[in-house]
């Protein structure tokens, strides 16, 4: 399946972009998570929540199809 | 609440709007807002409610105005730089709007005056500037039942929601946990573009005030992200958490007591060792042999030529660090000390053992 990712912040810093398209077939989004981590090894140092076509999902959640993913940490700046 | 004809004049375009009227600008008169922080949020949120006459504004800063507030903190001048913003904002919104009351806060927000605090208004909004205090804020409104207007910056990006609001999710509930101390810098520490504030202080303005006038669609379960570079906005849902809720209802009578730099991590790290400001000065009139480091970048004030430091900036310690003697005792600082903690955690794996941090940075110099 094909995935859309979207970085923000700190997350978009870690990654060097702000978008990539991803072939991806490990269903649930922890594997999208590791798989990530592994690929942007700056992500350990970030917190962030993930979210599917707009909502934000737990990490158990599982991946049906070609959908949306954002990853977006806290920001504290005022 | 009534209004003079000399008000009725000064909000006709208001009250000429359908969905506002005579009605919704007598609701925003008997209107409490509380405004926490008087920053780069803090300021566009403040202007325009002042200016849309919300009745009673409470508006709480300990902090003073600084030359680097200008480029965004835009109800300051020249002539406050020094001054607590709290005072400074009210004197500037008072000659702005005198048909509005001030009540004005210039001290930190904590455990022991927020509850007291929240019970006076009807809305808070959150403008302040480090995690720790976002929790204080939403656990106080979660407790005194306050809906919470939440905005947030970093460099180009901002967030943007309504939390605690009919029942909706709180900040809790989009993030339970917060991120590990020193792992999202400040703005002081990394930048901001000028205008980010002004956008999103007004959106969170907006949402205020459709919230007294009882409009439009309120951004709670929706967190509104907006990216300054690409002038695109991407809104996600939140779901509210129960048990998050819950927890901190079920603490509410423990709330006064709660560390909450704590809960953020933000406690003396035992592993970096730190000096405070008055402690160097007492090294150096005792004319301790100390070798001392400034990691910011080398137009940033106050420049202290006492310190005789070396000026290598956060970025290029990688590539320069050899520069610094290890067989020396070494004090590393920077603007606030987060940088310079972030500096002795990287020199510490490259075999620095006598790093020292300035606590607070050269700020409180």
């Amino acid at each position: 399946m094909t995935l859309i990712i979207k970085y923000f912040g700190m997350v978009a810093e870690a990654s060097c972009k702000k978008e990539e398209v991803l072939e991806f077939n490990n269903l649930p989004v922890q594997n999208l998570r590791n798989d990530l981590l592994k690929k942007y090894p700056r992500l350990a140092t970030v917190d962030f929540k993930i979210a599917v076509n707009q909502s934000f999902v737990n990490d158990n959640f599982v991946l049906t199809g070609s959908e949306e993913v954002a990853l977006l940490p806290p920001f504290a700046g005022g | 609440m009534s209004l003079s004809d000399q008000e009725k004049n000064r909000y006709s375009r208001h009250i000429l709007l359908e969905k506002v009227g005579l009605k919704g600008q007598e609701q925003l008169k008997s209107a409490k807002v509380l405004v926490i922080g008087a920053g780069g949020l803090g300021c566009p949120v403040l202007q325009y409610l002042t200016a849309a006459g919300v009745g009673t504004i409470g508006i709480v800063d300990f902090d003073r105005v600084d030359a680097t507030n200008l480029q965004r903190q835009i109800l300051y001048t020249v002539s406050d730089i020094g001054e607590n913003k709290a005072i400074s904002a009210k004197n500037r919104l008072t000659q702005l709007n005198p048909h509005v009351a001030f009540d004005v806060y210039p001290e930190k927000l904590t455990t022991k005056n927020a509850i007291e605090l929240f019970k006076k208004f009807d809305i808070v909004v959150d403008g302040t500037d480090n995690f720790s205090t976002r929790y204080l804020v939403n656990d106080a409104c979660v407790i005194t039942g306050k809906p919470l207007v939440y905005g947030a910056i970093f460099k180009f990006e901002g967030q943007v929601t309504v939390f605690n609001y009919k029942n909706g999710p709180t900040y809790r509930c989009l993030f339970p946990d917060p991120p590990k101390a020193g792992s999202v810098p400040s703005c002081s520490d990394v930048g901001v573009i000028g205008v980010l504030p002004g956008l999103i202080g007004t959106q969170q303005a907006n949402e205020v005030l459709k919230m007294i006038l009882e409009i439009g669609e309120s951004l709670s379960g929706k967190l509104l992200t907006y990216d300054a570079l690409e002038n695109s906005f991407l809104t996600l849902n939140v779901n509210r958490s129960e048990e998050e809720v819950q927890k901190v209802l079920g603490n509410a009578d423990e709330f006064e007591n709660i560390d909450y730099d704590f809960f953020c991590g933000i406690t003396n790290d035992p592993k970096v060792n730190e000096i405070s400001v008055s402690e160097l000065k007492e090294w150096l009139d005792n004319s301790r042999d100390v070798q001392i480091i400034d990691v910011r970048e080398s137009w940033e004030q106050p420049q202290v030529e006492e310190l005789n430091a070396i000026n290598i900036p956060l970025n290029a310690i990688p590539s320069n660090f050899e520069k610094i003697d290890k067989n020396k005792e070494t004090i590393v600082f920077c603007q606030h000390g987060i940088r310079s903690l972030n500096c002795i955690e990287y020199l510490e794996q490259k075999g620095f053992d006598n790093l020292i941090n300035l606590e607070g940075g050269i700020v409180n110099w």
